[in-house]
This record gives structure tokens, C-alpha cells and sequence, in this order.
């Protein structure tokens, strides 16, 4: 079985800086880490490997210094790597960012499985992982929470639905997007780190892209513009009660209810 | 002596002149959570508690107190394991919790002033979102400073750090008669005289109540990298340590923990742990200003954990990476104690070197007895965390196991050279030990400065040195 996951780097912390102009992300200089739901995509993908036989290939899209989050996945398991890049690419939006990952997936190999965690934390729309199997033409299922199990030519998953689970069989060559805590991620390995830190990866750039139209790339592909980006207010609110065991129960147990977090 | 006063409804209107009648709890009042702490064994409910909000208040309650022959005890979050906050002569309870506030944060000094009742974990928070960084790091992070400054805490980056007492530099106390003083202050030295700055840190509340505390700060180290190092076993893992500690490689923490302890985490946290491949792990914290530095600090560590029989070095370098590890780490007492009935703890420390030695011996101990001994703890320093399990034996059963079980561990900490407490603290439920541990002379000087400090004995009676 052939596995992908896709991977991203984004911004270790919430300090980021943007790009007045341009409403783009400054990268350089920023803290970065591989996306956390990514995590899970490639853990996702190393166990059905170590379940199933098969390699796992990693594939990012970003500026040069991105190449880190796939030695970081060789790592974690991963088997090769590829990354695409090039200036055109830069400031693509949620459509010329699937476009340009499907080119480069297609350029990349053949794949049974694709798999890309639920969604990044810096762009948080969970669309390009489902766009990128509509521009590979492949079946998708989006929230998977849980592999039931894998046969010869398809794969029997759990889809979580804002109200209840859909089992589903989908055939190969197919694209999942996968829940956090479907399994704990694994912790890079000090071993693989040095038994990997030379290895070679591809790399993609615009000449490499079947589709040769400079207007479906990076800002000029992208219709949608983003006006600012800025770290989410957060919304925590505590309140300090004071009672008998009783009244403090009673008072939990009206609160939870009056914000339904109970029926 | 004297048989100490109850506390009457009379002294409830007396003591409601100088503090707000509705900070003071009364009788039916009187929450059972204030009856003991997190493990010491038996209720003692104090008369009344006093939520006090201000050093006038607590001199005018001891002054009081000790006018009137009152037993009074101080506490702060009740998160302690020896009973050194529980009324064991009821009396007044002095609850420190409400003066929780910061005070000032002097960058220039770089110190923090606070008041007792202010938590750990928001005392980290506070000072770690301006860049400064208070070392000590006790596993339960809802103990409030005072009660940490009177157990000289210790935790987990005792290894580089050290423990609670290099952090304080000066205390607002209340002596026992209502005398309000400051010991120690934002010097950086002092040779002047005897330090009763360092004779009250640790002192269980037995000397005096701390009412401020100026704390040392550091500036906050930009990265920190955690290695979970998976052994075949138990030994190999600790017999890693010596060497690491003789690399001169100095990790902030190094802690052990076995796999039967971290399935009881998982299942208390409902959430899985990072690798399940080995029966014992090592996990160790290092910081610096860059990834790069870090790595360049624990190459050497990993290459003496190859040596030693680790099957990999699993690298957390980033929030959430580390958070899984440590969140079960940080579980492990509450998760064992959810694995059984009752439990009652020891918090021995012995040389770094004779920790494997006394770890073999609990295995042993454990089939010797029958009875379930539950370990981890801090490899990096000798202070170990063994948690002897209650399970279905009946009550009588029960204290027969304890009483042997401890005191064979004790008497083994003893032969290791080792200490009764490494950061508990001694309490009630100690004492017993820790006089079997020191020389008669060195409890008898103990007791004398008891005497001095608290003449009429009205401050936490009972406790670490006193019968």
C-alpha cells in the first residue's frame, strides 16, 4: 500500500507577524513546527504501514526552510519526502494551494491512500484537503475519527457527523482527512533523526508542474484575498463559587445545564 | 500543659471584631474538605477557620489565640500528604488561600513580591508571561506558595535548579504572640547573623505564618526540549543516571517511571501516552535558547542512554509533544490513587547513586509483604515516590502492612543514607520517622527552637519534631 501524508509548517506560536501589504504570513525569523493535526495524519499513516506493509511519502508545499517538517516526518517514520516550492507559489489561497499540491502530488507518484490532518492552525478552513482530491479527480471523506479496517482495493472508515458516526468503504486511490486524537501521535525518534538527516528529498518547483498556466499559482490563482489576520481573542471566563458541597453541586449542575453542555 | 480552649461562640463574636464574620466558618460551616488534607489518614475538624486577607488580620487571630490558649493551625490549599495542615487539636484553622495576591515584581532585582495564598500554577503563569521563570516545579501545581515554602518543595528541576529555599529571599512573618516581622529581604547576600529566613522555610508551620514572600526569579529560558528514553528496564534506566550526571550534562529534570504507573495515568486522563514500546522510561528536560543549543546538550546524554540499553531517545520539542508526556507525569499521584481504596505515601530521598538499589528493594518488598507498592520519581535527585496501595485488605489488615512496609522502607533509606523526606515534608504523619532517623541531640535542638519561636505551643501543635 502507498500512503501520502500531507504535511504543512506553520507558525510555532501565535506571535506572528503579517505581511501589511499583503495580508501573507511572515515566515522568516518566526518559531515553526509541523502543524499539529498533521500529527495525526502521519501517525495515521506510519500504523496502517506498520499494519498493513506499504511506505509512507511526505509531501509539503512552502518556502525552502518547510523541507524541516519532513525531516521531521522521516523521523516519525516516514519513508520519503518531497517538497514543492517556488515563488510563484507563495500567497496562494485555499484554491491555488490544492491546485498546486495535486501538481505536485501527480508529479510526486502513485497513491493508494492520501491523508491530511482535519486542518492547519494557522488557516484553519479544513478545505484544502478535500479540494486537493477534487482536483485529483479521487473520492474523499473528510473527519475520520477511526480506521475500521483496510481490504485489497478500499478502506472502511468512521466519519464523524455533527450528529451521529457514518461507516463508509471507499475505494482506492482515495483521500481522508483525519481527527485529532485518532491515535496519539508518536515522538520523533533520536535514532531515525541521525539515520535520516542526509537523506535526499524531491524537489518540485513550477517547471516541474504538469499544468503550466502561471495564473492558477500563487496570489494571481488565488480569488479569495485575506484582509488581517490576528491571534483569536480568547473568551475564558471563570467564576469563583463559594458554598457547601450541596449548593456547589446544585450551582454546577444549573450552569451546565443553562450552557447545554447537558441535557 | 495546659489542655488547649475550645473555641466558643464568645470567641466567634471576639474574633468577628477584627475579621469579617463572613471569612470566619463556624460549626455547621465548617466544610469537610478543612477535616484533612490530600492523604494523611483520620479527621480532625478545626473549631472555626479564619479566611484571612491581610497580615493585620492574621497578627490580630494569633494574638488572640495565644491570649487565649487556641491551638491554631495554618493552611493553605490542603494539597500536603503528611497532615502538617490539619487541626489536630481543632482550634482555629488559619486559611491562607484569600491573600493571593501579587505584590510587586521588581525586574530590577529581579524579584517577586506575593502573598502566601497565591497558587503555583499562577504564580508560573504571572511570571512566565513577562519572561521570568521561578525554577521550582512540585508536581501538584494547585498547592499555594506558602505551603510550598513550608515544605521547601522541591519538584522536578531540582536537578539544575534546586529547590524552593534558593528562591526565597525573604519572608513577612507573624510570630505566635502576633509580633509581625520581615526575615531576609531583596539583598542578594547575607552573613548577618543566624538566617531564620532558612529556619522558618520548611518549618511546616509550626514557627511562624508567612504572610509575604519576596521570591528570586530568573529570566526565562526561550526553549526547553523533553527525551522520553525508553529502557527494557527498570534498572538499566535508572543505572543510566550516575553516568549522565557524571557526563556533566546538567538537565533540568530527570525523572523515571514505569509502564504499570503510566497505564494507570492513561486510564485516569483518558488519553494515551506517547510510546508504550518499553517497560520503563527515563524522561528528561533540558532548556536553552535555541533547538540547536539544546541538541547540542543531550547528544552526549542520548549516546550514554544507548550505551545503557535505551532502544531510542523520543524527542519532545514542542508544546504539544511535551505537554502529553508531562500531563501524565504531572497525573500520577491522582491516577494511582484512583487505582485503589487507600493509599498512603513515602517521600524518602537517598544519593543519586542508591536510588536503583532502593527501588529493587520495593519490588522485593512488595512480594516480601503482599501488598501493592507503587514508584516513581525524580532519578535526577534520590527522591523517590513509592505509594503503598491499600486495594481490598480490611482496616485492621491495612495498618499491620502499612506500619511494616514503612518501616522497612525507612529503615532501608536509613541504611542507604538517605533522608525521611525529600520535599512532603514531615507533618503529622511522619514524625515518627524522622525521630527514629536523627541523632536524639538534633530533634532535642529542634524542639528547642520550637520553644523559642512558640512558647506557650499554640502554633500547629503536634507536628515534625513535638510529640
Amino acid at each position: 500500500m502507498k500512503i501520502l501524508v500531507c504535511i504543512k509548517q506553520v507558525p510555532g506560536t501565535n506571535k506572528v507577524e503579517v505581511d501589511e501589504k499583503t495580508g501573507v504570513l511572515k515566515r522568516n525569523g518566526a518559531d515553526s513546527k509541523m502543524n499539529p493535526y498533521d500529527l495525526y495524519a502521519l501517525e495515521t499513516g506510519v500504523r496502517l504501514k506498520e499494519k498493513y506493509g506499504g511506505t509512507v511519502s511526505v509531501i509539503t508545499m512552502g518556502p525552502p526552510q518547510a523541507k524541516a517538517v519532513l525531516y521531521e516526518a522521516f523521523s516519525m517514520g516516514a519513508d520519503e519526502g518531497a517538497l514543492i516550492t517556488d515563488r510563484k507559489f507563495g500567497g496562494a489561497d485555499v484554491l491555488a494551494t490544492s491546485r498546486t499540491l495535486s501538481q505536485g502530488i501527480k508529479r510526486f507518484g502513485d497513491f493508494d491512500i492520501i491523508l491530511c490532518g482535519l486542518q492547519t492552525t494557522d488557516g484553519d478552513t479544513a478545505q484544502v484537503g478535500p479540494e486537493v482530491a477534487e482536483q485529483l479527480k479521487i473520492p474523499s471523506v473528510c473527519n475520520v475519527q477511526r480506521i475500521e479496517k483496510v481490504e485489497k482495493d478500499n478502506i472502511i472508515v468512521d466519519m464523524d457527523m455533527p450528529q451521529d458516526i457514518e461507516r463508509i468503504k471507499i475505494y482506492f486511490p482515495c483521500l481522508l482527512t483525519v481527527q485529532k486524537d485518532i491515535y496519539q501521535p508518536r515522538l520523533p525518534s533520536y535514532l531515525k533523526q541521525k539515520e535520516t538527516s542526509k537523506k535526499d528529498i524531491d524537489v518540485f518547483t513550477f517547471s516541474d508542474m504538469e499544468d503550466q498556466d502561471e495564473n492558477k499559482y500563487g496570489l494571481n490563482g488565488s480569488p479569495t484575498h485575506v484582509q488581517r489576520i490576528f491571534p483569536p481573542v480568547s473568551d475564558k471566563v471563570q467564576q469563583h463559587w463559594q458554598g457547601t458541597t450541596e449548593e456547589l453541586a446544585v450551582k454546577i449542575y444549573e450552569t451546565l445545564k443553562e450552557k447545554k453542555f447537558i441535557a | 500543659m495546659k489542655p488547649y480552649k475550645q473555641v466558643d461562640e464568645k470567641d466567634l463574636n471576639n474574633i468577628a471584631e477584627f475579621i469579617d464574620r463572613d471569612r470566619l466558618l463556624w460549626a455547621k460551616e465548617v466544610n469537610e474538605e478543612y477535616s484533612h488534607d490530600e492523604l494523611s489518614a483520620g479527621q480532625y475538624y478545626p473549631d472555626i477557620v479564619a479566611r484571612v486577607v491581610s497580615t493585620e488580620e492574621v497578627a490580630k487571630l494569633m494574638r488572640y489565640a495565644s491570649q487565649n490558649n487556641i491551638a491554631i493551625t495554618p493552611r493553605g490549599a490542603g494539597t500536603g500528604l503528611v497532615g502538617a495542615s490539619v487541626a489536630i487539636e481543632h482550634g482555629i484553622m488559619l486559611d491562607t488561600t484569600l491573600m493571593n495576591h501579587f505584590l510587586e515584581l521588581d525586574e530590577q532585582n529581579l524579584t517577586l513580591t506575593l502573598e502566601p495564598g497565591v497558587l503555583l500554577m499562577e504564580l508560573a503563569d504571572y511570571v512566565e508571561k513577562r519572561g521570568y521563570f521561578y525554577p521550582p516545579d512540585p508536581g501538584e501545581k494547585s498547592a499555594t506558595i506558602g505551603g510550598n515554602i513550608s515544605t521547601n518543595a522541591g519538584g522536578m528541576r531540582a536537578v539544575k535548579f534546586g529547590v524552593t529555599r534558593d528562591y526565597i529571599r525573604g519572608l513577612e512573618i507573624v510570630l505566635a504572640d502576633g509580633t509581625v516581622m520581615t526575615v531576609g529581604g531583596k539583598a542578594v547576600k547575607n552573613s548577618s547573623g543566624y538566617d531564620l529566613k532558612d529556619v522558618i522555610i520548611g518549618s511546616e508551620g509550626t514557627l511562624a505564618v508567612i504572610t509575604k514572600a519576596i521570591l528570586k526569579l530568573l529570566p526565562l529560558p526561550q526553549k526547553t526540549v523533553s527525551l522520553l528514553v525508553p529502557f527494557p528496564t527498570l534498572a538499566q534506566a535508572i543505572g543510566a543516571v550516575p553516568p549522565i550526571i557524571k557526563s556533566k550534562a546538567i538537565p533540568t529534570a530527570i525523572e523515571f517511571m514505569e509502564r504499570e504507573v503510566i497505564i494507570d495515568a492513561e486510564e485516569y486522563l483518558g488519553r494515551k501516552f506517547p510510546d508504550n514500546q518499553a517497560d520503563a522510561y527515563l524522561l528528561l528536560k533540558f532548556d536553552g535558547n535555541t533547538l540547536e543549543e539544546i541538541a547540542s546538550y543531550y547528544d552526549g546524554v542520548a549516546q550514554i542512554c544507548l550505551e545503557q540499553g535505551a532502544a531510542d531517545i523520543l524527542i519532545a520539542d514542542t508544546e504539544e509533544r511535551a505537554e502529553a508526556i508531562w500531563k501524565a507525569r504531572g497525573a500520577f499521584l491522582e491516577a494511582i490513587k484512583s487505582s485503589t481504596t487507600m493509599m498512603d505515601e513515602v517521600d524518602v530521598v537517598v544519593p543519586r547513586s542508591m536510588v536503583n538499589d532502593f527501588v529493587e528493594y520495593i519490588h522485593d518488598l512488595q512480594k516480601e509483604i503482599g501488598v501493592r507498592i507503587k514508584c516513581f520519581g525524580h532519578a535526577g535527585d534520590g527522591n523517590l515516590h513509592a505509594y503503598i496501595l491499600k486495594d481490598q485488605l480490611n482496616d485492621e489488615q491495612w495498618q499491620k502492612v502499612l506500619k511494616a512496609t514503612m518501616e522497612k522502607m525507612y529503615t532501608k533509606a536509613r541504611s542507604l543514607k538517605g533522608n525521611v523526606s525529600g520535599e512532603h515534608g514531615i507533618g503529622y504523619a511522619k514524625k515518627e520517622y524522622l525521630k527514629e532517623s536523627m541523632p536524639d541531640k538534633a530533634i532535642a535542638i529542634m524542639q528547642g527552637i520550637k520553644q523559642v519561636f512558640d512558647p506557650l505551643n499554640i502554633l500547629n501543635p503536634h507536628k515534625v519534631c513535638q510529640d
